[in-house]
């Protein structure tokens, strides 16, 4: 399978190691198409300007593009425009949450619900708060087999008392699977909870669409769908983000400031204090209707077919273990390399012009899970080809020559 | 990057053992990659090393690189080992590498740093 897109993203014109570039660590982050990059420097060149500040038709304009950028990305994650507020990262996204909903509703003896399956940037901002709050975080266990959550563990602590927030990812970065996560919200409302979505790694492979899904709270990450980085948003339910308070305040988060208080500014504005990463907003506009060109259809079902030929290929390794050794997984594909660390078989893979990515994937309690220190990773998107994984394969049967297996 | 020797002081680490007396001993670890170090030293009333064992995981650099080192070590005087740098320790080890994998191959010479402070 060849792709007709790989011609739009210049990297690829580049050599590694005197090779050609096989990248297959997009769930790290994306490569960028010549549409984005020219988007970012096109705003440079043409429309630099600060925003929601001048009366001048440069300031106007940048305005312009600013907000229908919002637009875009708003119907991409299937929200109201009100309801998308532009942040630094899906990290900033899931702390804002925590800092300014959580504190104003976590309680002592509260429950935060997290799963083991978690990256770091949905544990670590809800420890922060049960710790403040005296409420206590647990984690609904994954099966090692198949890499899903634990049915009856989910059942169980789903109905715990007093649980106040359930944060989940819908696609692990790690093993690919994908959350029910229609179901998962519907169950943890009824329990009185409020629902978190990272859906960071589902963004990229499919239609996402939060109102349908029921959730409270969603992240999306714009370096990992073709944006530059340092840009993200947030989607949170109108009547929530209108009750919280501020995150990050200064200007243009505010309505009116006198020597002792201010009033603040409608949402979402009143989460976008101080001059935003302009340039990189209008870029992730770009980068959405890169996408909608291409269809979510049919960058879904490219890279699934990339998935299952990755792990189709790599179960013909006895070497090679995989997590979990199924194919029903998304944009990802964990493995081992029999007793060899992760970080060596990147050094084998490297000198071949294979990038992927190693380590705990910012994932460790899913590691402890998986009771391993560390795993490679091999992710694809739709630059990606299926002769990538045959070099992958051959850059394995290297490792398993260089390191005697 | 993977020569023979270095294959070799992985699959077959002279002094990767844990000692029932250590006069000296000190654990790394580097967090990004989870490989860990643990060195023990035994030092005579001459203040020398008279032995230098390690325990621990983690990568093939990481662990070679300290089999290598603490072979180097062994019955020198302390003196001359707290003056052993991170040049010299690089240099043991004898293969090119990538500023990441220095971290590595560097984690036994952090140790040994640390056992000796």
């Amino acid at each position: 399978m060849v792709s007709k897109w790989k011609k739009d993203f210049p990297i690829f014109s580049k050599k590694i190691n005197g090779r050609k570039l096989i990248y297959l660590d997009s769930a790290g982050t994306s490569q960028k198409p010549k549409q984005v990059i020219s988007s970012e420097s096109e705003f440079y060149e043409k429309y630099n300007s600060n925003i929601h500040r001048g009366v001048n038709t440069l300031s106007e304009h940048a305005t312009q593009l600013y907000e229908n950028s919002r637009v875009k990305t708003a119907e991409f994650m299937g929200a109201g425009s009100d309801e998308v507020v532009f942040v630094r990262n899906a990290t900033e996204g899931i702390n804002l949450v925590a800092q300014s909903y959580g504190r104003q509703h976590v309680k002592k003896g509260d429950t935060i619900l997290l799963t083991e399956m978690e990256h770091h940037s949905n544990i670590i901002p809800w420890q922060l708060l049960a710790t403040e709050k005296g409420a206590k975080v647990e984690y609904v266990e994954v099966d090692k087999e198949t890499g899903k959550l634990d049915e009856l563990d989910l059942e169980r602590k789903l109905s715990s008392q007093q649980m106040a927030i359930f944060a989940f990812t819908h696609v692990s970065n790690v093993l690919g699977t994908v959350n029910n996560v229609k179901k998962l919200a519907r169950l943890a409302k009824s329990n009185g909870a409020t629902v978190v979505l990272d859906s960071c790694q589902s963004f990229p492979h499919m239609e996402v669409n939060v109102k349908n899904l029921g959730v409270d709270f969603a992240v999306l990450s714009g370096h990992k769908i073709f944006a530059p980085t340092g840009i993200g948003a947030l989607y949170g339910r109108k009547e929530l983000l209108e009750e919280m308070s501020p995150f990050l305040s200064g200007g243009n988060m505010i309505s009116t400031v006198s020597k002792e208080s201010a009033t603040w500014n409608e949402v979402p504005w009143k989460f976008e204090a101080g001059t935003p990463n302009i340039a990189g907003t209008i870029a992730l506009g770009a980068a959405i209707d890169y996408m909608n060109r291409i269809g979510m259809k049919n960058i879904e079902n490219y890279n699934n077919k990339l998935v299952d030929y990755c792990v189709s290929e790599l179960q013909k390794l006895p070497f090679i273990k995989i997590y979990p050794p199924l194919k029903e997984k998304v944009g990802a594909v964990a493995f081992n390399v029999a007793n060899i660390h992760p970080h060596d078989v990147a050094s084998v893979l490297d000198n071949e012009g294979i990038a992927i990515r190693t380590g705990h994937h910012c994932c460790q309690p899913l590691m402890n899970a998986l009771g391993v220190n560390a795993t490679c990773r091999a992710s694809f998107q739709i630059y990606n080809e299926f002769s990538d994984v045959d070099s992958l394969v051959n850059a394995l049967n290297k490792c398993k020559k260089v390191f005697k297996l | 990057m993977y020569s023979q020797i270095i294959l070799d002081y992985y699959n077959n680490p002279p002094n990767k053992e844990k000692m029932k007396k250590a006069t000296l001993s000190a654990a790394e670890a580097n967090t990004s990659c989870g490989d860990q170090i643990e060195i023990q030293l035994k030092i005579d009333n001459k203040k020398k090393i008279t032995e230098a064992k390690f325990t621990g995981t983690g990568c093939i650099i990481s662990q070679a690189s300290a089999s290598m080192l603490l072979e180097y070590i062994e019955n020198k005087p302390l003196k001359e080992v707290k003056q052993l740098t991170e040049e010299k320790a690089l240099q043991l080890i004898g293969i090119k590498l990538t500023p990441i994998r220095m971290k590595c191959a560097l984690l036994a010479w952090k140790t040994l740093k640390k056992a000796i402070a």
